[in-house]
């Protein structure tokens, strides 16, 4: 696997000399690209024969929101550390409900992640494209170079709000019928906005505000373990 | 000269040959199909986003409900995504009963295939002869796991416990009397190995009856033959596999190409078809039966021989047994943290595929370095055939969807996640 991955590491820098960023990851090589250049890089990919990335296994939206952002961070032990687990103090997800606050950040919050399979060099690529602008993120649509994007490309764009510049058909695909905001986004309530209900007196369907209480049980928690950090020795805040 | 017309069909959401929930409409020219525009999305539970709000172990089991006919194949897809990114070394056993209930999967998730296929396009008798060996599948997985369809067998780090040394029995109610329940359990009287391989010995003359009934009958050929060929090149642009790659003659599967688990130990081949039409793709999996009844056998005479520990014994990502935790205080933490918080994976992303019984099921995980997911996409790979589905009905009649929504073995489970 390793020297498979070496060869097509090698054949990646050769190819596409000014990107800086190639690498491999666990087992798959990885590579950025700006949106501007992803359909040159892309066609490239597939019709290189030493690359021949064939097939488009799969295209997701990341939502880089909250990276790195913990619930139960604490310099002292206190009184109130059993209360910040079970009550709502602090502005991030402790509740399902959209009250979190996004930090300003400098990387981009949008990303579409690209895995590429090359059938002939038995080989994966990741291919990260980050979508510049935060409000309204565009990224051009891979439509002509892989045909299957074209449902992956709506199911970014229904989740996450992704527009994909020149896709043929971008409708909402997996959520229901005249809905509204993109669910997978951080600030978008896990619980949701409405709820549905067959109202016996009007006869018909009718959406409600949500009426459930949001509850976390387990925080979400960072943890340094030194295992993981390459070169360091445990470190004493392991045995928190 | 009557007026022709075209029309605008709504194919289900509740129609039994839709396979589940799939809204399918079709613009109609007479009988044959001008646009197949499939409404996917009815059944979607956000299993992703759920999963980035639990610590990782808590979700397996939602693994289990995507394709829920083919579960534990679901959960190896994502505890191999952890076990990447932790770097966990999983016992040689627990790879051995993987594999083995990953083929016991394949069978089970096949034979469903096989069943509600010939349903679909008129092989009625097909249903009951399917159902009747899937019967046996399921006590394996309640044997083992206590629960015949959602088992959350797998962990990160092996699986749950060991194989059983006794099946469950048969009692006499009401319902059954004292000889059937004694001919249900003539085969359950050893270990839950003694009853899979004595499946494995029966199940190739199943496999042979059903295809007396198919194979060659002129009906089912007539319904299969020459319906939605897809090239190879069309095959790889639309993003196929499983057995739907394989089926346009292309030779790629994960469990030989980048094997994972023990396969690579494993003697299997793999069955192409040739011409990429409904009826090589019926031939391919028929033989993925029979071979993965080969693989069982293999695991099975590996297993009986081979005792030893089937989860990791790291206990910051394995839970300690039972009895150490009364006597070690450090057991007791290990338990206590991991039921409570669970564990963390390092910062990264990983990409795992296993070779699903519908093609490859991948999953990708991002990791900010919590004990829960910052991001999980399921690849399945329903999602990439179902889209194609369009291309593939186009300029057929509208009994051929039928046989198309059949061959492309769609779980919405796993479309809409």
């Amino acid at each position: 696997m390793a020297t498979r991955l070496d060869s097509i590491l090698e054949a990646l820098k050769t190819a596409f000399p000014d990107v800086s960023n190639i690498r491999g990851e666990l087992d798959l090589a990885v590579m950025d690209v700006e949106p501007a250049q992803l359909l040159e890089v892309a066609l490239r990919l597939r019709d290189d024969p030493s690359l021949s990335f064939k097939q488009m296994s799969d295209l997701c939206g990341v939502d880089f929101a909250t990276y790195g952002q913990d619930e139960w961070s604490t310099d002292t032990e206190n009184m109130a550390s059993f209360s910040r687990a079970v009550s709502a103090a602090s502005t991030g997800s402790l509740t399902f409900d959209n009250s979190m606050d996004l930090p300003d950040t400098d990387r981009p919050r949008f990303f579409v992640i690209y895995h590429l399979l090359s059938l002939d060099h038995n080989v994966r690529l990741r291919l990260r494209c980050a979508a510049t602008d935060d409000e309204m993120p565009v990224v051009p649509s891979i439509c002509p170079i892989y045909a299957c994007a074209n449902w992956y490309e709506r199911e970014a764009f229904d989740l996450f709000g992704i527009l994909f510049d020149g896709h043929p058909d971008l409708r909402r695909i997996l959520s229901d019928y005249g809905f509204n905001g993109h669910p997978f986004r951080k600030d978008f309530p896990l619980i949701g906005n409405v709820e549905m209900r067959y109202d016996s007196v009007k006869e018909r369907v009718v959406y409600e505000p949500v009426t459930i209480e949001p509850r976390v049980l387990v925080p979400r928690v960072i943890r340094q373990d030194a295992r993981y950090v390459a070169g360091e020795s445990a470190p004493e805040t392991d045995k928190k | 000269m009557p007026e022709i017309r075209n029309y605008t069909l709504n194919f289900g959401p509740q129609h039994p040959a839709a396979h589940g929930v799939l809204r399918l409409v079709l613009e109609m020219d007479g009988e044959v199909v001008e646009r197949a525009d499939p409404h996917i999305g009815l059944l979607h539970r956000g299993t992703e986003k759920l999963a980035e709000s639990k610590p990782y172990n808590q979700s397996i089991g939602y693994m289990d409900r995507l394709d829920y006919v083919s579960m534990m194949c679901n959960e190896h897809g994502y505890v191999l995504a952890i076990e990447k990114l932790l770097g966990v070394e999983v016992p040689l056993r627990a790879q051995y009963i993987r594999v083995m209930f990953d083929e016991i999967t394949r069978i089970l998730n096949h034979l469903m295939w096989l069943g509600t296929h010939g349903l679909d396009i008129g092989a009625m008798a097909m249903f009951l002869y399917c159902f009747r060996e899937r019967e046996d599948l399921m006590d394996c997985y309640e044997a083992v796991s206590g629960a015949r369809m959602h088992a959350t067998y797998y962990r990160p780090g092996g699986v749950a416990r060991d194989l059983p040394d006794r099946m469950p029995q048969y009692e006499v109610s009401r319902f059954t009397s004292k000889s059937t329940v004694a001919k249900l359990n003539n085969s359950r009287q050893g270990s839950l190995l003694d009853f899979i391989e004595d499946f494995a010995n029966r199940f190739p003359k199943c496999v042979d009856e059903y295809e007396t009934l198919l194979t060659d009958n002129r009906i089912w050929k007539q319904r299969t033959v020459g319906i939605g060929v897809v090239t190879p090149e069309r095959a790889l642009q639309l993003g196929f596999t499983g057995p739907m790659l394989r089926g346009s003659n292309i030779e790629w599967d994960l469990r030989k190409k980048q094997p994972y688990e023990t396969y690579a130990d494993l003697d299997f081949d793999i069955p192409v078809g040739t011409n990429g039409d409904c009826y090589d793709r019926y031939l391919v999996r028929v033989e993925e039966m029979r071979q993965s009844n080969r693989i069982i056998k293999q695991c099975i005479d590996w297993l009986r021989v081979n005792p030893g520990p089937v989860l990791t014994e790291d206990h910051k990502i394995a839970p300690p047994r039972r009895g150490e935790m009364k006597g070690d205080m450090e057991s007791l933490i290990h338990h206590f943290k991991l039921f409570t918080e669970g564990f963390c994976l390092p910062e990264g992303e990983s990409y795992a595929a296993v070779e699903h019984p519908k093609g490859e099921f991948g999953c990708f995980i991002v990791s900010d370095g919590a004990n829960k997911p910052y991001r999980l996409k399921v690849r399945a790979a329903g999602f990439a055939h179902i889209a194609a589905l369009d291309e593939m009905a186009r300029g057929h009649m509208l009994s051929d969807v039928v046989a198309l929504i059949g061959t492309q073995d769609i779980v919405f489970g796993e479309i809409d996640r």
